[in-house]
This record gives structure tokens, sequence and C-alpha cells, in this order.
């Protein structure tokens, strides 16, 4: 299959340390990437790459054939960070209404209602995002991201805050847009949430990969205690 | 899948600049902040201000437009304080619009901010001085709007770079203040030569120099803007 998301030796340094570290990836139109990893191991900032919001060092990454940080590119990305990226004075719906003004989406409000309604967080839509709980917060978060149905969705951290209801929810949603045809990058510490929408695992550590394979037949058990060892 | 067109340059400017607009309106952190400083400059310059000594029409100037500078300051700083706060900027630069489009957006919403202050502040100073500012009030306006434009658009760019810096509150006015000097400097000139009843001619020389002024802020500070932004 032709890769919607390709990475292709990326490096990025912050002063001597390299976060990133000549990292090679791709994502198919389908497919999922979970990337696992301890704090520091250079998940966020691959991510960060990826989405353009940092320039390489070395490598280049590229969305359907189109470079980062190019308007063409990021047009086709959605990204949910672990900070929310709303508005706190602004309405749930106004956040998301905003988002979709950007992406030039023609019918902004039917698009709006229908991303507040994936993430089950239609009936606060109108109540200002600092009065909502951080979950809460997380859902309008993904519902921001996904307006724009994209092609590539990056997701750092995306079950920070969520609650069982919230968590189903997302993993419903990340499966969906597997099912119509998005790339995924989706970087998590729970493996089990990982695994459950990925087709790829990943397994970071001082900025490289470490470990990468197909998840078709990987054994959750075994995986989480290879995992443990890696890093005990 | 994402198949929409990106608004252009100017329609995207358009959409963050009401963001702002009603982010500032929803919250009236920075424009009740802005009154208050004006008030109060203007109620201490009235007390240690002489009458007997300096004519009203000699010092009104000076005080006019120290005060629009500072009060604009206000709202300069937080028009990227809500940016950071969540790190919404994030969200912006992933957005499929330019980095001038952005800045563009933010310039326009401080300068209806900057304009709203000198709207509450000039009748102050006109009732604390008792100045006829009515008799000169066209020529005054354009020179408002002059110096508002150059103002916001030095002070936007200075607020985008001081943004992510630990002593933003400190910085903007440190490095904003020198390059507000080439825009303070004609508006004051102008207003005091309005004030004192000379003919609008006497005042063109210093009004094309603030156009050559605004002209050149906003152009550079457009171009300049995107390179605040590099990681």
């Amino acid at each position: 299959m032709t890769p919607l998301l390709e990475a292709s030796g990326l490096v990025r340094s912050f002063g001597t340390r390299r976060a990133v570290d000549g990292v090679s990836f791709s994502v198919a139109a389908g497919e999922a990437l979970a990337l696992f990893g301890p704090n520091g191991a250079g998940k966020t900032t691959l991510l960060r790459l990826l989405a353009g919001l940092l320039k390489p060092a070395g490598g280049s990454a590229r969305i359907g054939g189109d470079a980062l940080p190019a308007v063409p590119a990021r047009a086709r990305v959605g990204l949910i960070s672990h900070r929310t990226m709303l508005y706190d004075a602004l309405t749930a719906r106004e956040n998301v209404r905003f988002a979709a003004q950007l992406h030039g989406i023609g019918d902004v409000d039917a698009a709006t209602q229908r991303a507040l309604e994936a993430l089950r967080v239609a009936d606060r839509a109108d109540v200002p995002v600092r009065a909502l709980s951080r979950g809460l917060q997380q859902r309008v978060a993904i519902a921001r991201a996904i307006v724009h149905q994209p092609d590539v969705l990056l997701a750092d951290e995306p079950y920070t805050g969520l609650d069982e209801q919230g968590s189903a929810a997302l993993t419903g949603l990340l499966l969906e847009r597997r099912a119509a045809g998005a790339a995924l990058v989706v970087v998590t510490h729970q493996l089990s949430e990982g695994l459950a929408v990925a087709s790829q695992a990943a397994v970071m550590r001082a900025g490289r990969f470490l470990r990468h394979e197909s998840t078709a037949d990987l054994d959750l058990t075994r995986y989480a205690a290879e995992y443990r060892e890696l890093f005990s | 899948m994402s198949r929409a067109t990106p608004p252009g340059m100017l329609a995207s400017a358009l959409i963050v600049a009401r963001k702002d607009l009603a982010i500032e309106f929803r919250t009236r952190s920075a424009f009740l902040s802005a009154m208050v400083l004006s008030l109060l400059s203007l109620v201490i310059f009235y007390f240690a201000w002489d009458p007997t000594a300096v004519a009203a029409v000699d010092v009104a100037p000076g005080i006019l437009w120290v005060t629009f500078t500072f009060s604009g300051l206000l709202g300069l700083h937080r028009s990227f304080g809500v940016e950071a706060q969540e790190r919404a900027m994030d969200a912006l630069l992933v957005a499929p619009i330019s980095r001038e489009s952005i800045f563009i957006g933010k310039a326009l919403a401080n300068l209806v901010f900057v304009l709203g202050v000198q709207l509450v502040a000039l009748p102050a100073v006109s009732l604390f001085y008792n100045l006829p500012f009515s008799a000169i009030i066209g020529p005054l306006a354009m020179v408002m709007l002059l110096a508002a434009i150059g103002l916001t658009c030095v002070g936007t760019l200075f607020a985008g770079i001081t943004s992510n810096t630990r002593m933003a509150e400190l910085l903007l006015p440190v490095l904003a203040l020198p390059f507000f000097v080439p825009i303070v400097l004609p508006a004051a000139q102008v207003t005091a030569k309005l004030l004192a009843g000379r003919p609008f001619d006497e005042s063109l020389g210093w009004i094309r120099i603030l156009l050559a002024f605004d002209l050149v802020f906003v152009y550079a500070c457009t171009l300049a803007f995107p390179f605040t932004l590099e990681d």
C-alpha cells in the first residue's frame, strides 16, 4: 500500500541531546501505529515533527507525498496533544467551530455538531471550556482535532483524563477513522489501549525505535512482559 | 476525509481576529485593565499639572499619547497569552493557514482593542483638561487610527516574540517602546498642532512620516512574524 504518512530518517536535537535519532517508518491509509516508550523517549518530539510543529535537523516527513510543514500537508493532519489546545473563555462549540473554520469546512455548524456528538459532549457544547472537567475538556479537544475528518490523526496520550465512557468513545472513534482510510499514530503508555487500535506497534527509547512490528500476530500478554523487560 | 479548501490569507486572518475579540469580549480582562490604567494615568498627570505654569493645549498631547501607548501594551501582551495557556498556538500552527495570516488576525484584533482604549480615553482627557476635541475630531481620529496601526503591528510582533519567554510582561515594553517612538512622535506633534488651532496643512509632513512608518511596520512585521515562530 502507498504510505499516507512517511517519516524518513527524522532527527531532532535539543542542545546536545538527540530527542529523535534517525526514525523512519510509514503508515498507510487505514493503518495505525501505536507508539510506546518511557518518559523522555522522544515520542512527543516525534509527533511534533510529524505535525510540522518542529523542524527536523535531518530527514523529512511527508503526508500524501506533500512535505511538512507545507499547507497541503497540514490540511490533512489532526493533532491531539496532552495539552487541550483549547481557549477556556470560549465554549466547547466555539472552540470546535473555530477549528472547522480554519480548515475551510463548508457546513461549519453541522461539522461541529457531528464532532461534538461523536465524542458525546454535545450536551455541554455551549458551556465555556473552563467550566468543564478535565475529561470533558479532553473530549472537546479530540472533537476539535477530528472536526475536519483528517487523513492523518496524530494523538499524544489521547486517553488522558478520560473516563470509561470517554475512553470507549475515543477507541471507537479511532477505529472508525481507521476504517474510513485515515492513518493514525497513537502515543500512549497504555499497551492495551494502543494495541486495540493499532496495526503496527513500536517501542521508542533515546529517540530510536527499539522494536517495530505488525500487531497481527502480537500477543498482548507476551508483548507486555517483553516491554516491561526492556525497561526493567 | 479532509478535502475542504482552507481559507485564504485575509479570510483566515479575520477568523483569528474574531476569535481573539470574542475571547476579550467574554473576559474583558485586558480592556478593563487598560481602562483603569488610562484613567489612573490621567488622574496622576492632572494632579501633577500646574495650569498656571503650562497651558492645557501644551501638556495634553504628550499625556494623551503616553496614556494610549501604555494602555495599549496591556492588550498586546494578552493577545499571545491566550495562545500560551493550553498551547492553543500549536493548534493554530497545525491548521492550514499561513503564519502571516495569524499575525494579521492578531494585529487586527489588537487594533480594535487599541482603538477601543482610545475611544474611552479621549473623552476623559477632554474632560480633565477642558479641551475642545470636538472641533478637531476628524483629523485627530485619522491620526489616532494611523498611530494605532503602527503601534499594533510592532506590538503584535514583539508580543509574539516575548510570549514564550519567562519575563514576557517585562520584555514586551522594553523591546517594543523604542519602536513606538517613530509612531508616537509624529502623532503627538500633529495632535499638538491641531489643538493649537494650526491649519491641518501644517501637519501634513508629520502625517506623511506616520504613514511611511505604518507602511514599513505593516510590511516588515508581517514578513518577520513567521520567523518568531521557528522552534
